[in-house]
């Protein structure tokens, strides 16, 4: 029945949750916390921390925490296999329809007319990274953070591999937040 | 092939911190310019279908370079690809989540790749941008600004966007038939 209920609250979540990422964090908190009642608000925001520390999708990184808390690894499983769900057969539809029709004139246009959308849509969310709107920046906090930034972004330009990038600012930062101050 | 799909989208999974458009230099890298699955043309529109359907933005495209390269199976080990290492980092996490979260080491890493990682976004904007008529550049900003600065919904921006592209086939649909 847990895994039932599990099923069928993130087949919900993965439905509606359009602009994927920070956009589908209200429609969890309101599924989980308020509607279901598995977690308390503290052991969401813990969940969002998680999140943003571990790679992948905050959805699906949701669905496998929340789904392994409330009913071990089958939960985790049923629970993450749910939130996929419509992605995977609404934008197989999707793309299935878009890759015979593009050569469409009318779906030409309409491409045309939304892609300056998604460019400043891509700006926005690294703008709103940089300084977000409300609440601490926890992005930049102090000029390494504008040094590292300037580092990959020039990294970028050169066409250094992205992964290999990551993996050198980690180091750097033990190196500049933990090692250091402790000299 | 199959199964350079699912290693391709494993490693991506794997290293897109902080998810959704984290991932798109990566995407560039690997599946444009090293496998050569799609193009800059399917690129962008990628992103513009990846918006307009429900669920994370990373599973999504997963779905379209898949599906674009190998058909349903392909676009289904696409997708596997990019859950499990998120998957598999969570299950772990979740065992010995109350030690990682407090250790200064950890903290200290990602307090430094979160920059990086915006870096990363930034990145392939310039060359989206260059290729953009003025116009149309101009037209981003307003978005960007509408997006961070407004608290505007991106939904109703793309909805906005794919009325005036239907308005604008049809303008000039009816101009080429009096021609």
């Amino acid at each position: 029945m847990i895994y039932l209920q599990l099923f069928l609250s993130y087949l919900k979540i993965g439905f509606f949750g359009f602009g994927g990422g920070y956009a589908m964090l209200s429609l969890i908190q309101n599924e989980i916390v308020e509607q279901r009642g598995w977690l308390t608000a503290t052991q969401f925001a813990d969940i969002v921390a998680v999140s943003q520390i571990t790679p992948g999708p905050i959805a699906i990184n949701s669905a496998t925490y929340i789904g392994y808390t409330v009913a071990g690894f089958g939960g985790s499983v049923i629970a993450t296999f749910a939130v996929c769900l419509p992605s995977l057969t609404l934008m197989l539809l999707l793309t299935r329809f878009f890759l015979r029709h593009r050569e469409n004139r009318y779906i030409q246009t309409v491409v045309k007319a939304v892609t300056p959308i998604v460019v400043g849509m891509i700006a926005s969310a690294a703008l709103l990274l940089m300084f977000p709107r409300s609440g601490v920046n926890d992005n930049f906090t102090d000029v390494w953070s504008w040094l590292l930034f300037g580092a990959v972004l020039y990294g970028s330009y050169r066409k250094v591999n992205p992964i290999l990038m990551i993996i050198l600012s980690a180091v750097a930062g033990v190196a500049i937040y933990a090692i250091i101050p402790m000299a | 092939m199959l199964l350079q799909l699912f290693t391709t989208f494993f490693k991506i999974g794997l290293f897109s911190f902080g998810g959704g458009f984290a991932m798109i230099p990566l995407i560039q890298r690997e599946v444009i310019e090293k496998h050569k699955w799609i193009d800059d043309k399917d690129f962008v529109d990628m992103l513009v279908l990846a918006q307009s359907t429900p669920g994370p933005i990373a599973v999504n495209t997963a779905v379209f370079v898949g599906y674009k390269t190998r058909g349903v199976v392909g676009a289904i080990a696409t997708t596997l690809g990019t859950v499990l290492p998120s998957f598999i980092v969570i299950l772990l996490l979740a065992l010995f989540f109350a030690e990682v979260r407090d250790n200064r080491y950890v903290d200290a890493a990602f307090r430094a790749m979160r920059p990086a990682v915006v870096a990363l976004i930034v990145a392939p904007l310039m060359g989206l941008v260059k290729g953009m008529k003025w116009y149309l550049a101009a037209l981003a900003a307003v978005v960007a600004m509408a997006v961070w600065y407004l608290g505007v919904s991106p939904m109703y921006l793309i909805g906005a966007g794919v009325v005036i592209g239907v308005v604008l086939a049809v303008v000039n649909g009816r101009k080429g038939a009096k021609r």
